[in-house]
C-alpha cells in the first residue's frame, strides 16, 4: 500500500494526468471523426479522475474519490446520450465528419 | 361631520353596471342589459333620496340658525374618507362629501339620468352596440357622481376627466361615421384645453394653501378674513378656464354643437342636463375662492352674459333641430355663469336644476321627433307633427314655455332669479341684466320658431315611415314635462335656504326689494311674450317673411348661419399653424431627422457589431472547442500570473483548512509509517 508513496512520486501521477488530458484536448481539436472526438472527451475525463485519485490518496481525503464516482457517472450518462446522438447524426447525414456537421441541427 | 359608510355605494352602482354591461353585455340578452343599465342609476337615486330626505329634515330643524351660517362653510352632511396619497407634506384623502350642494346635484344627475336611461331603452332598441351604449352611460354616471361627491380638487379632477372620457366615447358612439369620430375628438381636445387651466388652478391652490381639500381651504380662508390677493384672482381665472371648457362657454364652446353627433339621449343626458353643468357646479363648489376675487367673479359674469347672447343669436337661424337645442344649451349655461358671476350661486344651481328638467325634456322630445321622422333632423322638412305625435307635442310645449320663461313654468322662476340678481349687482349689473333680457327675447323667439316649424303648419316632406313611439320613451317625457311645469314651484327662497350652508356667498350681497323683483319679472315675461309673437308672425302667419328677411340682410344671415365663422377662425389661427408646426418642425425635423436619425444610428451600430460577431457562430464544432480551450487556457494563465493561494480559493474548498488538515494527516501518516 505504502509503496506507491515511496516508489512513485506524486508528480509522476500528475504528469501522466496532464499528458493524458493534453492528448484529449489535442485529439478533440484535430480529429475529424465524431467518435474519436467523443473518445477524446472520455480521455480528458479520465485524466482528471486520475489526478483526483492521486490527490485523494496523497492527502487522505475521501472527497476526491467521491468526485471520481461522480465523474464516472456523468461519463456513463454522457456516453449513452452521446452515442445515441452520434447514431442519429449518422443516420441523417451518412457522415461523422465534424467539419460537415455545422448546421446546429439535423 | 357624520361619517357615512355607504356613501361610496352611490358611485359604485353605476360602476358595477358599467363593468357588467361592458364585459358581459354582448353575451347577455337585451332585457338583462337594459335592466342592469336602468337599475344602476335607480339604486343610486334611492340612496341619494334617502339621504336627501334626512338632510332636508335636519335643515328644516336647524333653519332658525340659517341666517348666521359661520364663515367656515361646507358643513358636510355626510363624508367618507380614506387616505389616498401621501407625498411629502402633501396629503390627499379619498374623500366623498355629501352636503346640500352635492345632494341636489346628485338628485339631478341620478334622477334625470335614470329617466334618460329608461328613454334609451326604447330609443336605442335596434342598435347593434346596445350593451356598449348602456355601459358607457353608466360609466358617465359613475364619473359624474365622483365629480360631484369629491371632497377635494384632485378627486374632483378624476371625475372631471372621467366625464370627459365618457363624453368622448358617447359622442363617438357611431364611430363608423367620420363626423361622429371627429366630433368626439374635438370635444375631448377642446375639453383638454379647459382642463389645462383647471390643472394650473389646482397647482396654484396647492402651492398657495398647501392642501387640496375644500374643507381645509374653507378653514384657511376663514382664518384670513381680509385676504384678497392677486393669487386668488389668478387661481379663479384658471378655474374659470376649466369651467368654460366643460360648460361650453366662450371661447371654448365650439365642441358642444358638434357633440350632437352622438345619440340623442346622450345629448340630453351629457350635453344638456348634467356634464356641461359641471363647470357651474365647480364654481359653486369653490365659491369661497371666487368670493374673495371680485375681478375673477366679474369675468365669470361677463363670460356668461356674452356667451348667453352670442349662442342665442346663432340659434336664431340654425335649421338642425338638435343644433338649435345645442346653442340654446350654451346660452342657458351662460345664464348660470352669469348668476355665479354676481355671486348668486343658489340662483345658478336653481337654474341648473330647472334647465336639466326642461332641456332634457327638449332633447328627448326632439329625439322622439327624429325617431318618428326616421332620422331626419332638418327643421325645414318637418311640420304638422302636432297631430301625429300628440304626447311629444304637449310635453315639448311645456318645455318650450319653460325655457322661454313663462310663468308658472320652471324656467320662469329660475331665469327671473338670475335676472334679478344681475340687476342688483351695481351699475355693471344693469348692463348684464339688459344683455340677459335681450337673450331672453331671442331665446323665446328661437324656441317658438322651433316649435312652429316642427309641430305646426303642414308637413313639408313625405315621411313614409312613422315609427310609433314606445311607452319607455313616452313615460320619461311625461315625468320630465311635469317637472318642467311644477319644478319651479319650490321657489328660490326655499331652495337657497336649503342650499345656504353650502352655497351662500360670503361677501356682502346687495339688498333687494320685492317691488323691484316684481317689475323685473313683468319685464321678462313681456319680453318672452314678444319673442313668441315675433315667432308667431314669422312662422305661422307670414311664412314667407323669414326668407325675405334673410335676403334683405344677406351678410348678417350668412354670419349667423355660419356661426360667426368661429370654427373657421380657430381653424385658421390655431389649428392650421399648429398642424404646420407639427408636420414640419415636429414631424420632419424632430421626428424624422433627430429621433429617426438616432434610431438609425443605433440600429447601424448594432447590425455592424452583429456582422462582426456572427463569424463566431460558425456552427463548426472544432472552432467552438478551440475557443473553449483558448478560454480555459487564458483563465489558467491569469490565475498562474496573479497566483496567490487566495485567488484559488473557493467557498467549498477552503484552501487553508485543507492545507492544515492535510498537513496534520501527512504528519500522522508519516509517524504511522515509521
Amino acid at each position: 500500500m505504502s509503496f506507491l508513496q515511496h516508489d512513485v512520486p506524486l508528480s509522476w501521477y500528475l504528469l501522466l494526468s496532464a499528458v493524458l488530458f493534453s492528448l484529449g484536448v489535442v485529439g478533440f481539436l484535430i480529429k475529424r471523426n465524431l467518435i474519436t472526438v467523443f473518445m477524446s472527451i472520455e480521455l480528458m475525463l479520465n485524466a482528471v479522475n486520475l489526478s483526483f485519485v492521486t490527490f485523494a490518496y496523497q492527502w487522505h481525503e475521501v472527497r476526491g474519490q467521491i468526485f471520481v464516482f461522480f465523474v464516472m457517472m456523468v461519463a456513463a450518462a454522457e456516453a449513452a446520450v452521446g452515442l445515441a446522438i452520434i447514431i442519429a447524426v449518422f443516420r441523417a447525414r451518412s457522415t461523422l465528419a465534424v467539419d460537415r456537421i455545422d448546421l446546429m441541427k439535423l | 361631520m357624520n361619517e357615512s359608510a355607504y356613501l361610496w355605494l352611490i358611485p359604485l352602482f353605476p360602476f358595477l353596471g358599467f363593468l357588467l354591461n361592458g364585459i358581459l353585455g354582448s353575451r347577455l340578452p337585451r332585457r338583462l342589459v337594459s335592466a342592469i343599465g336602468v337599475l344602476a342609476p335607480l339604486a343610486s337615486l334611492a340612496l341619494v333620496l334617502s339621504d336627501f330626505g334626512a338632510t332636508v329634515i335636519s335643515a328644516a330643524s336647524n333653519c332658525h340658525g340659517c341666517g348666521q351660517v359661520t364663515a367656515l362653510a361646507l358643513p358636510a352632511a355626510e363624508s367618507l374618507s380614506y387616505p389616498w396619497l401621501a407625498i411629502g407634506a402633501l396629503r390627499v384623502d379619498f374623500t366623498f362629501v355629501l352636503d346640500q350642494l352635492s345632494a341636489v346635484m346628485l338628485l339631478v344627475i341620478m334622477g334625470v339620468g335614470f329617466l334618460i336611461h329608461v328613454y334609451s331603452v326604447g330609443y336605442m332598441k335596434d342598435e347593434p352596440g346596445y350593451a356598449r351604449y348602456f355601459s358607457f352611460l353608466n360609466l358617465f354616471l359613475f364619473f359624474m357622481s365622483v365629480l360631484v361627491l369629491a371632497g377635494n380638487f384632485l378627486l374632483m379632477f378624476v371625475g372631471w376627466e372621467g366625464v370627459g372620457l365618457a363624453s368622448y366615447l358617447l359622442i363617438g358612439f357611431w364611430f363608423q361615421k367620420n363626423s361622429a369620430a371627429d366630433a368626439g375628438k374635438k370635444a375631448f381636445i377642446v375639453n383638454r384645453i379647459g382642463d389645462f387651466g383647471f390643472l394650473i388652478g389646482i397647482f396654484l391652490v396647492l402651492s398657495t394653501f398647501g392642501t387640496l381639500s375644500f374643507a381645509d381651504i374653507a378653514v384657511k380662508l376663514a382664518l384670513a378674513p381680509g385676504w384678497q390677493g392677486m393669487v386668488l384672482t389668478v387661481i379663479c381665472i384658471c378655474l374659470l378656464v376649466g369651467a368654460a371648457g366643460k360648460s361650453a362657454q366662450l371661447p371654448l364652446y365650439i365642441w358642444l354643437p358638434d357633440a350632437m353627433e352622438g345619440p340623442t339621449p346622450v345629448s340630453a343626458l351629457i350635453h344638456a342636463a348634467t356634464m356641461v353643468t359641471a363647470g357651474v357646479y365647480m364654481i359653486a363648489r369653490t365659491h369661497l375662492l371666487f368670493d374673495r376675487a371680485p375681478v375673477a367673479l366679474w369675468t365669470v359674469a361677463i363670460v356668461g352674459a356674452a356667451t348667453a347672447l352670442f349662442a342665442a343669436t346663432i340659434a336664431l337661424v340654425q335649421n338642425d333641430i338638435k343644433r338649435v337645442l345645442a346653442y340654446s344649451t350654451i346660452s342657458q349655461l351662460g345664464y348660470m355663469f352669469l348668476a355665479c358671476g354676481v355671486a348668486a350661486y343658489s340662483a345658478a344651481i336653481f337654474h341648473l336644476v330647472m334647465h336639466a328638467f326642461f332641456k332634457a325634456l327638449l332633447f328627448l322630445a326632439a329625439g322622439s321627433v327624429i325617431h318618428a321622422m326616421g332620422g331626419e333632423q332638418d327643421l325645414r322638412k318637418m311640420g304638422g307633427l302636432r297631430t301625429k305625435l300628440p304626447v311629444t307635442f304637449w310635453t315639448m310645449t311645456a318645455a318650450v314655455f319653460a325655457i322661454a320663461g313663462f310663468p308658472p313654468f320652471a324656467g320662469f322662476f329660475s331665469k327671473d332669479a338670475i335676472l334679478y340678481a344681475a340687476f342688483l349687482d351695481g351699475t355693471g349689473g344693469k348692463l348684464l341684466w339688459f344683455v340677459s333680457l335681450v337673450t331672453a327675447l331671442l331665446t323665446s323667439f328661437y324656441m317658438f320658431r322651433l316649435w312652429y316649424l316642427t309641430f305646426m303648419g303642414e308637413p313639408r316632406s313625405e315621411t313614409s315611415h312613422h315609427h310609433a313611439t314606445p311607452l319607455s320613451m313616452l313615460v320619461p317625457l311625461v315625468i320630465l314635462a311635469v317637472l318642467s311645469v311644477c319644478g319651479g314651484w319650490i321657489g328660490l327662497d326655499r331652495f337657497s335656504a336649503y342650499l345656504a350652508p353650502a352655497a351662500a356667498a360670503h361677501r356682502p350681497m346687495p339688498e333687494g326689494n320685492p317691488g323691484l323683483e316684481f317689475i323685473l319679472s313683468i319685464a321678462a315675461v313681456l319680453v318672452a311674450l314678444e319673442g313668441w309673437l315675433i315667432a308667431d308672425k314669422y312662422y305661422r302667419r307670414k311664412t314667407e317673411r323669414p326668407a325675405q328677411l334673410a335676403a334683405a340682410l344677406p351678410t348678417g344671415y350668412k354670419i349667423l348661419s355660419n356661426k360667426y365663422y368661429v370654427d373657421e377662425i380657430y381653424g385658421a389661427v390655431i389649428v392650421k399653424p399648429l398642424l404646420a408646426f407639427s408636420q414640419y418642425v415636429l414631424g420632419w425635423v424632430v421626428d424624422t431627422a433627430i429621433l429617426g436619425g438616432l434610431a438609425w444610428l443605433l440600429a447601424g451600430v448594432a447590425s455592424l457589431t452583429g456582422m462582426i460577431l456572427q463569424r463566431w457562430q460558425s456552427g463548426n464544432l472544432r472552432s467552438y472547442a478551440a475557443w473553449l480551450a483558448a478560454g480555459a487556457a487564458a483563465v489558467l494563465l491569469f490565475l498562474l500570473l496573479t497566483g496567490s493561494p487566495h485567488a484559488w480559493s473557493l467557498p467549498f474548498f477552503h484552501s487553508e483548512t485543507i492545507f492544515k488538515v492535510s498537513h496534520i494527516t501527512v504528519i500522522q501518516t508519516g509517524q504511522a509509517g515509521h
